[in-house]
């Protein structure tokens, strides 16, 4: 049997499949590009240029925030040679068994050889600077810079906020974002991260075979990043600070407006605590201790925390029951202590002393003035329903109710009973004036935030308008504010309306009034003292006021919380903020240390 | 042992050239695309490229070795040799180290071996002895069930390891067996058999709804089809074949029908039921077939785009963009040829093809001009082990195999590999330089 022809079977098979091969490599890489192209995609690639996040100055220049370079320790794995992991450990302070995870991360799909991975993260200067020297022992080792936020004053850090890396979700929301990407997260940062934020920029580049990268095509697809635009705040750092330190050891807030802006001087929220504190490697650990505190310094009391507004909100009544024609200045009501509870020598005040004296009564009558003025004379409970929202529309032109259109972000908007309000608490024509009469004097269901209560104060400065509290001047240097932070908003009160209430605060600040022992010699403070009941706990104490009398400069809304009468700390607080903001500092020293060492913190 | 007549030997020197060629080219590509820029020197021994240096020192001692033996030796020795390696790979199960989910080396420090590969040795040369002592038929059932018992127990062997590359390159010796005379329908059930499979795989991956059946794999609609065929094909026989042969049709066409439904349906069970996720998806890949998880397919894709990143003359040598990166993972190993095709492009790769074509070619007019069956039958081998590995190899890099770790002959990372070549190959040289000297 001779099998010899089949040498040429044999052979033929071995042919046949070295043709397809050519066949399929003419195919791959010569009839088409598209693997090429491919090819090109993922062997050059887009080098983000990551611009440099605007400053924040305050209203003098100085500055609040800036950026700081930071450096990140990257694996390249393609280029790490077996090197001494314990003296590397020791070097960069980490734990061996956290290198060994890190390096395995560092080729586990979907990471690969050839790309950089982040050993740690965002080391300060001076914790680089402890091993920059001995990396170069370390081959496929090196760092790479980044910029991270750093606050030289150490001061505002609710007002101001912080960044942090962009995360899945607000990938998701926002699709001009990449991993990677900075964003801020609260205060300034977050509502003005469109000016803040600057232009990433890209770089196209290759590597060649020993690891360098060459731009590609001389860089003519290269976009350059635009730094950020610097922000000038309306914050005075001086004031800020002042009143932070007035603040420690206390819980409660201090807004500090200039009326005639709305430009916002001060946003203290106590307990704060250092911006800094969120910044680079020990950011996550320190958020959550000071997210675990109890007194939670987190929580911007200033812009989050709704308060019933107490006794100050009297000065909201006044107006609005002046406006809209149920009292006139000289109307007088018997303090009628069987109604609801009132304090002092005093029986029949007319509006101006039922200011002074804070008289209960008094406004419970003005309200019942606006509220049952007999509009539908056989039913109570739809007449109350009926003035209460007469009332409710005028009291929300004061600014109640809403978050006045401010760029602090995460306002609360507070609360407003209306008759639809009440209609769901009670049910319809289930209530009427006598269910209701607390919020007459700033109790009940009436809530409103401390920003509200410095713009009500505002509005009376000015004598009938406001501006929306904001924090930015100008946005880039010589630049403005935005455009809704220079108009003018009219609260619909005559001015002659607000002669009777500034007197009466004028009078809180003066002999007899509930704030004598804030009185300046040089300086005419109008001011109002609240309590807010908390029962069974301590009242918080609140004052307003602003200064001058002529001319305001300034008005505040100082809350302490659990810290009993308005005039015991508020007050006082409200006058030395004034003294700083005003002269640059008070005389009565003892009083600043009073307060400064006072830790109301039961 | 020095063999009386060394002065003699005649050596082929075109193959020995062609060898060095391969080798050299290899080790190059190895060079190239498991390059560190830090260690650039090609003696820097903790990279892949200055081990394999020594691999080749190694195989340089072992030609000299293997060509200063008689060539009577391996005739000898050649049941010993087999069953070596048998013994090998059976301890290698119990003591071998297990790596990519596989018991198939045996670690000595930093090295490794792998008797699979030596195995082939000693199949090549137990086969060729077997096959040439007695004169014996192939045609003969009995013969044939020895000759596959001598290749099915290494077989079986690395199929528990289990390595299914390797077990896939002992298909070379069935090409070797049909040279000496076994019935050529084996070739042809063979090329049947992975047309059937392959159709079964592909259509059985798909779901159909059925009337009354409700939906079913789609298997079901190819093996309704294969009966459909074989009802034409008997109605076919009986109109138009003489009445004398149609007996045997029919029953041909019958068992033909039995036999490939029976094997597409098991193709699709094992596919299904039995093979692990990842083998599935191998195959898949391959078939251009969809995948779950977008890795499966992550080196077939590179390794396509690494070598359509070649072009027609290539990117030059160390200019791989694709190579350089590391694409390719452990490209140095069984995708060298994509290295290959990206740095050399179109030309390089058709110029490496076609020099393992005509390293082929020669082997078997070498084996075609042995006095001697034992010869002739031992170059053949070698060609067919050669063959297979060219085939697997490169149709994987070339996405038209699935991704089954063989190595490529001479040019892959790795001392067994290399070794196991270099010994299978010189050992026909040195039997070739003696093939006058040999009476039949
Ligand atoms: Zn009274």
């Amino acid at each position: 049997m001779n099998n010899d022809n089949r040498r040429y079977t044999f052979l033929f098979i071995v042919g046949t499949i070295c043709v397809i091969y050519i066949v399929r490599l003419f195919a791959l890489q010569v009839a088409t590009s598209e693997w090429k192209n491919k090819g090109s995609r993922l062997t050059e690639r887009e080098v983000v240029v990551y611009p440099s996040r605007g400053n924040i100055f305050d209203r003098n220049g100085k500055v609040l925030v800036t950026n700081q370079t930071v450096y990140d320790l990257m694996v390249l794995p393609k280029e790490v040679l077996p090197f001494d992991t314990l003296e590397f450990c020791k070097l960069v302070n980490l734990p061996y068994e956290e290198l060994k995870e890190i390096l395995k991360k560092s080729t586990t799909y979907p990471n690969v050889k050839y790309k950089p991975s982040p050993v740690i993260k965002q080391m300060l200067p001076e914790e680089y600077a402890l091993f920059a020297e001995r990396l170069y022992k370390f081959p496929g080792f090196f760092v790479q810079a980044r910029t991270l936020r750093t606050y030289p004053e150490s001061l505002g850090a609710l007002l101001l906020g912080d960044v942090g890396e962009v995360n899945k979700e607000i990938l998701e929301k926002h699709p001009d974002y990449r991993k990677g990407d900075y964003i801020g997260l609260n205060g300034i940062e977050k509502s003005y991260e469109k000016e803040l934020r600057g232009k990433r920029g890209i770089k196209y580049v290759y590597r060649d075979n020993l690891g360098v990268e060459h731009s590609v095509a001389n860089g003519q697809l290269d976009s350059a990043a635009q730094e950020g635009v610097d922000l000038y705040a309306t914050i005075d750092a001086e004031l800020q600070k002042y009143g932070e330190q007035l603040m420690q050891n206390k819980r409660g807030c201090i807004v500090a407006i200039e009326p005639s802006t709305g430009e916002i001087l001060a946003l203290v929220s106590a307990p704060t605590f250092d911006p800094n504190l969120l910044v680079g490697r020990a950011r996550g650990q320190n958020f959550s201790a000071l997210a675990r505190d109890p007194l939670k310094p987190l929580f911007n009391r200033a812009t989050q925390a709704q308060y019933r507004p107490g006794s100050i909100f009297k000065l909201a009544q006044s107006l609005t029951a002046l406006q809209l024609g149920s009292i006139t200045k000289d109307t007088r009501i018997a303090c009628n202590r069987g109604l609801i509870g009132c304090h002092g020598a005093h029986s029949m005040d007319d509006l101006e002393m039922a200011i002074v004296h804070s008289c209960n009564p008094y406004f419970r009558g003005v309200l019942q003035r606006v509220v049952e003025a007999n509009r539908d004379p056989n039913n109570r409970a739809k007449d109350a329903a009926i003035g209460l929202s007469i009332w409710n529309e005028q009291i929300r032109k004061l600014g109640f109710g809403s978050n006045l259109g401010s760029d602090l972000p995460g306002m609360k908007k507070g609360n407003v009973p209306s008759a639809e309000y009440y209609n769901k608490k009670y049910g319809v024509e289930a209530w009427n004036f006598s269910t209701i009469y607390s919020i007459a004097i700033g109790e009940g269901e009436m809530l409103i935030n401390p920003v509200q209560m410095c713009n009500l104060v505002c509005i009376i400065a000015n004598r009938g308008f406001y501006v929306p509290p904001h924090t930015v001047r100008q946005i880039g240097r010589g630049g403005s504010a935005r455009s809704e932070y220079v108009t003018r908003v009219d609260v619909g009160v005559k001015p002659e309306y607000f002669e009777t209430v500034v007197n009466a605060m004028e009078k809180v600040v003066g002999p007899g009034g509930t704030a004598n022992s804030i009185k300046l010699s040089d300086i005419v403070i109008c001011g109002k003292t609240g309590t807010v009941q908390n029962e069974p706990r301590e009242d918080h104490s609140v004052f307003v006021c602003f200064a001058p009398k002529e001319n305001p400069k300034i008005a505040l809304a100082v809350y302490v919380e659990y810290a009993g009468f308005g005039g015991t700390w508020a007050a006082p607080i409200s006058s030395l903020m004034i003294e700083k903001y005003l002269k640059g500092g008070t005389t009565n020293k003892g009083r600043e240390e009073l307060i400064m060492n006072a830790k109301i913190l039961n | 042992m020095a063999a009386s007549g060394k002065q003699n030997l005649q050596l082929d020197w075109g193959t020995i050239a062609l060898y060095g060629t391969l080798v050299l080219f290899g080790w190059l590509s190895i060079y190239s695309a498991a390059f560190n820029p830090l260690l650039p020197s090609p003696f820097t021994f903790s990279e892949e490229y200055g081990k394999q240096l020594v691999w080749i020192g190694a195989c340089v001692f072992l030609i000299v070795v293997i060509l200063y033996l008689d060539a009577e030796v391996f005739n000898k020795l050649a049941v010993y040799i087999y069953f070596f390696f048998v013994l090998l790979l059976m301890l290698v199960l119990v003591i071998g180290k297990e790596v990519n989910g596989a018991k198939a080396w045996f670690g000595i420090g930093d090295f490794g071996i792998q008797p699979s590969e030596f195995s082939k040795i000693g199949v090549g040369l137990f086969l060729s002895k077997f096959i040439s002592s007695s004169g014996m038929q192939l045609k003969n059932l009995r013969t044939r069930i020895q000759a596959f018992a001598i290749i099915g127990l290494p077989a079986f062997l690395i199929l528990l390891q289990p390595d299914v590359g390797s077990l896939l390159t002992f298909l070379a010796f069935i090409l070797v067996m049909y040279r000496e005379g076994m019935s050529g329908n084996v070739l042809i059930a063979g090329f049947a058999s992975v047309v059937i499979g392959t159709l079964s795989i592909v259509i059985g991956a798909g779901r159909t709804t059925y009337p009354y059946f409700g939906e079913l794999s789609s298997i079901w609609t190819f093996i309704i089809s294969l009966f459909g065929l074989s009802i034409l094909a008997l109605i076919f026989v009986r109109n138009f074949v003489v009445p004398r042969s149609r007996r045997m049709l029919y029953s041909v066409v019958v068992i033909s029908m039995v036999l490939a439904s029976s094997l597409a349906f098991s193709i699709n069970y094992i596919v299904d039921n039995v093979l692990e996720k990842h083998h599935k998806e191998r195959i898949y890949v391959m078939l251009s077939l969809p995948v779950e998880r977008q890795d499966a397919t992550y080196n077939s894709e590179m390794a396509k785009i690494t070598v359509g990143s070649g072009g027609f003359i290539g990117r030059g040598f160390h200019q791989g963009p694709m190579t350089q990166n590391n694409y390719v993972p452990e490209q140095w190993t069984d995708f060298i040829f994509s290295a290959v095709a990206e740095e050399w492009g179109f030309l390089g790769s058709v110029t490496v093809i076609l020099m393992f074509f005509t390293l082929i070619y020669r082997l078997v007019l070498l084996a075609e001009r042995q006095r001697s069956q034992f010869s002739r039958v031992y170059g053949y081998c070698v060609a067919a082990i050669i063959f297979m590995h060219l085939l697997i190899n490169i149709g994987m890099v070339l996405g038209l195999a699935p991704i089954i770790g063989i190595p490529l002959p001479f040019f892959s990372y790795g001392g067994s590999s290399l070794m196991a070549f270099t010994i299978l190959l010189f050992i026909m040289i040195r039997l070739d330089a003696e093939r006058l000297s040999v009476f039949r």
